[in-house]
């Protein structure tokens, strides 16, 4: 069926579809509508869920992790300081191996008061061990939902999917809805290895010293790694079964593409109409759009950017003291490699200033007339 | 002949609790009214380490090692969970000390009494922050010496008043109880257990390292806190109907509570007079609450 739909009820629908069992949120703009809609959805009885009102959004991710390890499908939805508040129970999500699924739509930071889109709430979560997705579209934002806990399941890790905030989450667009029956064929119910279980108890988290916690960090990095082929192998079923496939990454026009553009969200979508204008004027230019950021795709990034003339990658984020997140990601990615192209990154678009096509074909001609590249370089800032 | 207190035990030997702690002995009563079937989440408090390091556990019964201020709101995941699963004759236990219940964790516990989830929270009150060393908590009682309230400027303030917070959220069930009277104390969980919605068990635990007691004092002690009226056994239904379960006709005074305690040893006699005008007032004030004024 398809529906003319917001960002926001896109998870709201994603989340209905996997059949959660329990969702505990706080309200906050511009998130609302994620909640909204599920707890009329669930109030309504057409899903069998329990909805905790909780009192912060610190509460609503320790709820989560009590649901899920209590072997019940949990998620949640929060934005900027909504998760900033969660950060200390997002290291738990990940230490107790309990696969959550939550939404996180990306606004910028206060001070000063702001509503309007950015990823540094995101990014600066990014060394907790959630697996974060970057959606472009609405559609993508429902898929990814379904696709998060398929995967998060399988390796027992965390998934955040990340939507911009206004540019998806108020935006409406078409988006085909799945029937129930072929999500239920597409993901099975949850049903972990170990929970709090009175036949079979166990303590979780107890007191454990240096000669155990290293392994247990080691058995992290080793599911992280491992749920990179999880991720290809469920997007490409997700293809067979709902006929659109997902990757690590997206490449679009990149075969004989000599100058190519990185970016990620809906940033990536405005370049794609970028590449096409710059396209029809004989310029030979490509997007990899980063969708997974973790697990990060080495493979992928370093496929696609072998023997480039030049690469650019956009960044709507600032590492302070640093520069832009996926620039020094991607840098990072290729510093070992043989043939590794010249690498700009600009920062752009911080607190939901715009970004049009026409600024990211002026980014490019910027980049090309440009010789060696420069830590940080940004496009648009009034100074 | 029925004994007074359950025959079973579900916790097992070997925790590492320290010699005389009231917290090792109160769960163990708490776990034989409870029984087996009982989930725990515990924040960080004693009974973090008191249940063994991994892999091994003393408690015999699923427990969720949770942040600091997240003993409710884990408990009350946990208990939709099981509602949803069908899982509906687990008790759902909430067990913090009164660093994780007065202070921290007073906002999650706040939340889960407003929405009246279907937990039973015990705070086990040692009345102070033990684990990490002895500092003052809200709980810490008026003139108490912590590491963070020396000698020389002890805690100034009286004890937060949990029971009356909790009893304003108009909560099904809240008591209090210590383990000198544990057919008391077994009695009031085994009601919590029955009754739904969100039930709050205050049970004083003393702790003879920040105390600075005698580990075999720690049931005197117990005993010796009701009996001169500092802490009140008491049942609150619905926020509303209060009942003073022992009414101390002839109190002991306070000092023969105080003097057994290194952390009042620096306490002057004007000081401990401070301290029994005080809970003498308190006292009236529950007299007053319990219609017995």
């Amino acid at each position: 069926m398809r529906k003319v739909l917001m960002g926001n009820h896109a998870l709201s629908y994603g989340a209905t579809l996997s059949r959660v069992q329990v969702i505990a949120a706080y309200p906050i703009t511009p998130q609302t509508q994620v909640v909204e809609l599920l707890s009329e959805i669930v109030a309504d009885g057409k899903l069998k869920a329990k909805f905790i009102r909780v009192e912060s959004e610190h509460s609503a991710m320790a709820a989560c992790i009590g649901a899920s390890a209590a072997g019940a499908r949990a998620f949640t939805a929060t934005s900027a300081q909504g998760l900033a508040l969660m950060h200390e129970m997002l290291h738990w999500a990940v230490g107790a191996r309990t696969p959550i699924v939550l939404g996180n739509i990306n606004r910028a930071m206060a001070p000063p008061w702001t509503i309007w889109t950015e990823q540094n709430d995101s990014l600066s979560q990014r060394d907790t061990g959630w697996m974060q997705v970057y959606c472009q579209n609405n559609q993508e934002v429902l898929d990814s939902v379904i696709q998060a806990y398929k995967v998060s399941e399988r390796v027992l890790l965390p998934t955040m999917i990340v939507l911009d905030a206004f540019v998806l989450s108020h935006t409406y667009e078409v988006v085909d809805i799945p029937e129930q029956e072929k999500v239920d064929e597409y993901l099975p119910p949850y049903n972990p290895p170990y929970k709090l279980d009175p036949d079979e108890p166990h303590a979780f988290g107890g007191l454990t010293g240096p000669d155990g916690y290293f392994e247990l960090r080691y058995i992290i990095e080793k599911a992280m790694e491992e749920s990179r082929e999880v991720w290809r192998e469920t997007g490409k079923e997700f293809g067979e079964v709902f006929g659109r496939e997902y990757g690590l990454t997206e490449e679009y026009k990149t075969g004989d593409a000599e100058f190519l553009i990185v970016a990620s969200a809906t940033i990536a979508s405005t370049a794609r109409v970028a590449v096409d204008v710059m396209r029809e004027k004989g310029k030979k230019v490509g997007l990899l759009r980063i969708r997974v950021i973790r697990p990060f795709p080495f493979d992928e990034v370093r496929e696609c950017l072998k023997g480039r003339k030049k690469v650019l990658v956009i960044d709507r984020n600032v590492s302070f003291g640093f520069g832009g997140i996926f620039y020094q990601e991607v840098k990072s990615a290729m510093y070992n490699e043989e043939h590794r192209p010249p690498i700009f990154g600009i920062i752009t678009g911080l607190g939901g200033r715009d970004v049009r096509v026409e600024d990211i074909m002026e980014m490019v001609e910027d980049v090309e007339r440009r010789e060696k590249p420069e830590d940080i370089i940004w496009k648009g800032v009034r100074v | 002949m029925r004994l007074p207190l359950p025959e079973r035990e579900v916790m097992t030997p070997g925790h590492l609790a320290c010699q005389g702690c009231g917290a090792a002995l109160t769960m163990r009563l708490a776990l034989k009214a409870l029984g087996p079937r009982t989930v725990l989440s515990i924040p960080a408090c004693c009974w973090s380490v008191i249940d063994g390091p991994f892999p091994h556990s003393t408690v015999n019964v699923p427990l969720f090692h949770t942040a600091f201020e997240t003993a409710a709101s884990t408990a009350s995941g946990i208990r939709a969970a099981f509602e949803i699963l069908g899982k509906e004759d687990v008790n759902v236990v909430a067990w913090a000390g009164d660093g994780g219940t007065y202070d921290i964790g007073i906002q999650a516990l706040s939340g889960a009494a407003e929405r009246n989830d279907n937990i039973i929270y015990i705070c086990y009150d040692n009345e102070a922050y033990m684990n990490t060393g002895i500092q003052r908590s809200a709980a810490t009682p008026l003139g108490a010496w912590t590491t963070t309230t020396p000698v020389k400027h002890p805690k100034s303030e009286p004890k937060k008043d949990m029971v009356s917070i909790l009893a304003a959220h108009r909560i099904p069930y809240i008591a209090t109880a210590t383990i000198a009277y544990p057919e008391d104390l077994v009695r009031k969980l085994e009601r919590a257990k029955e009754t739904k919605g969100t039930k709050f068990i205050l049970i004083l635990s003393p702790c003879p390292p920040g105390w600075k007691t005698r580990p075999e004092d720690t049931v005197k002690l117990s005993r010796l806190a009701v009996q001169s009226r500092v802490f009140p056994l008491l049942e609150i239904e619905n926020g509303e109907k209060w009942i003073l379960n022992m009414n101390i006709k002839k109190p002991v005074p306070v000092v023969e509570y105080l003097k057994l305690q290194g952390r009042f040893r620096h306490l002057k006699e004007e000081d401990i007079q401070r301290i029994q005008e005080y809970v003498d007032k308190e006292w009236e004030r529950i007299l007053k609450r319990c219609g017995l004024a």
